[in-house]
């Protein structure tokens, strides 16, 4: 290859890279501003997803192949993992309160990040900061070996610390989600006893089945024509009529109204 | 594309991490705001090495993944466990000593 060919070819390669790191940051930074908009914490979970993976781009592109896998593999694939599993435990329908506890806390916190951002930007803007040196091997095929021998000649004590402070942070874990069981575990027989004695030994009465509606949400009626409440599932009548909404009563009563066709018309209050 | 284009990226994702953590009221996701913010300096630390052909930004943006997702680790073990106690992940909830 000429000496011609070799410029021309790493000059695409500099304006690929500028056109990556251009659409990367509008990527990460519009997912960022997305993940402090979003009301609902597995949303904010997902947009993170999206700013850990563009930031391994950016890592890849500014020479460190090394920590660009490392943040795949430990930001997005373990942190954000225990993220969501902790999200799944703590309740995924958990929306943030809209009402402010301090007054004018809000503002106050987006006067801050502005006058944080000029600041910043201020102190950047007055550094020099210029063009990226020549990129040597270490920045590129070589980047692991000598990453790794500078952890284990020059920091290798911070790394030896690191194990240590790995351990303990397992432990921590371990301790703080351990529960002492308080009372024995009950057997079969208990299990069988404490049902005979709850006056309730068959099984929940089942949903009822209608015309028009699906059976697991919709209440059976009891002889008398009032609902059973305990014949639809907690969690599925919560689903679909939260509490202060009337929706699934009223479809049952229009259900009534047809299931007892014209004979209730006359008694009709409306 | 100089290193500064990058620090610059990095410093308004920190800021947007930093109102994350002041605005929002559900302990996870100011979790989730404090590792934007580490990740932005994780950024600057890279952008720093290119910029001064160092390796040692490399190194000790390894080491802040490591302490972060230890803190990580340790961090929701207490979130799920104040969860146990209480029901509730909003860090309103928890105001036991104003009482």
């Amino acid at each position: 290859m000429t000496h011609g060919g070799v410029l021309a070819l790493t000059h695409v390669a500099a304006e690929t890279q500028q056109v990556a790191f251009w659409l990367l940051a509008v990527i990460s930074v519009s997912a960022a501003l997305g993940m402090i908009l979003v009301r609902k914490a597995v949303y904010c979970a997902v947009l993170l997803a999206v700013v850990m993976l563009c930031l391994a781009v950016l890592y890849a592109i500014l020479g460190a192949p090394f920590l660009a896998f490392v943040q795949v593999i430990v930001y997005t694939g373990a942190v954000l993992m225990l993220f969501l599993f902790v999200l799944m435990i703590v309740g995924i329908r958990a929306k943030d309160s809209i009402v402010e506890t301090l007054k004018g806390q809000r503002v106050a916190a987006g006067l801050a990040g502005i006058g944080l951002l000029v600041l910043l930007s201020l102190t950047i803007g007055h550094a020099v900061i210029g063009p990226a040196p020549a990129q040597t091997a270490a920045f590129g095929a070589a980047n692991v070996n000598s990453i790794a021998r500078l952890i284990f000649t020059t920091y290798v004590f911070p790394f030896e610390v690191t194990s240590a402070l790995l351990i303990t942070a397992a432990l921590g874990a371990m301790v703080l989600a351990h529960r002492e069981r308080l009372e024995p575990k009950l057997t079969q027989r208990d299990l069988s006893r404490l049902r005979t004695a709850s006056g309730q030994p068959a099984p929940l009465p089942g949903p009822g089945t209608y015309a028009r509606h699906n059976a697991v949400d919709m209440p059976a009626l009891l002889p008398d024509g009032s609902p059973a409440e305990n014949s639809v599932s907690p969690f599925v009548s919560h689903r679909i009529a939260p509490p202060g909404t009337e929706v699934g009563g009223r479809a049952l009563a229009d259900e009534q109204r047809t299931l007892l066709g014209s004979g209730s018309q006359e008694g009709e209050p409306e | 594309m100089s290193p500064g284009d990058f620090v610059a990226l990095a410093v308004v994702l920190f800021v947007i991490g930093a109102v994350g953590v002041l605005v929002r009221r559900n302990a996870m996701v100011i979790f989730m705001c404090v590792e934007l913010m580490l990740n932005a300096v994780n950024l600057a630390f890279v952008a720093f090495a290119r910029m001064h052909n160092n390796l040692g930004g490399q190194v000790i943006a390894f080491f802040v993944m490591v302490v972060a997702a230890a803190e990580v680790v340790v961090g929701l073990a207490i979130l799920m466990s104040i969860f146990r106690a209480r029901r509730s992940a909003s860090v309103d909830d928890a105001s036991l000593l104003k009482y």
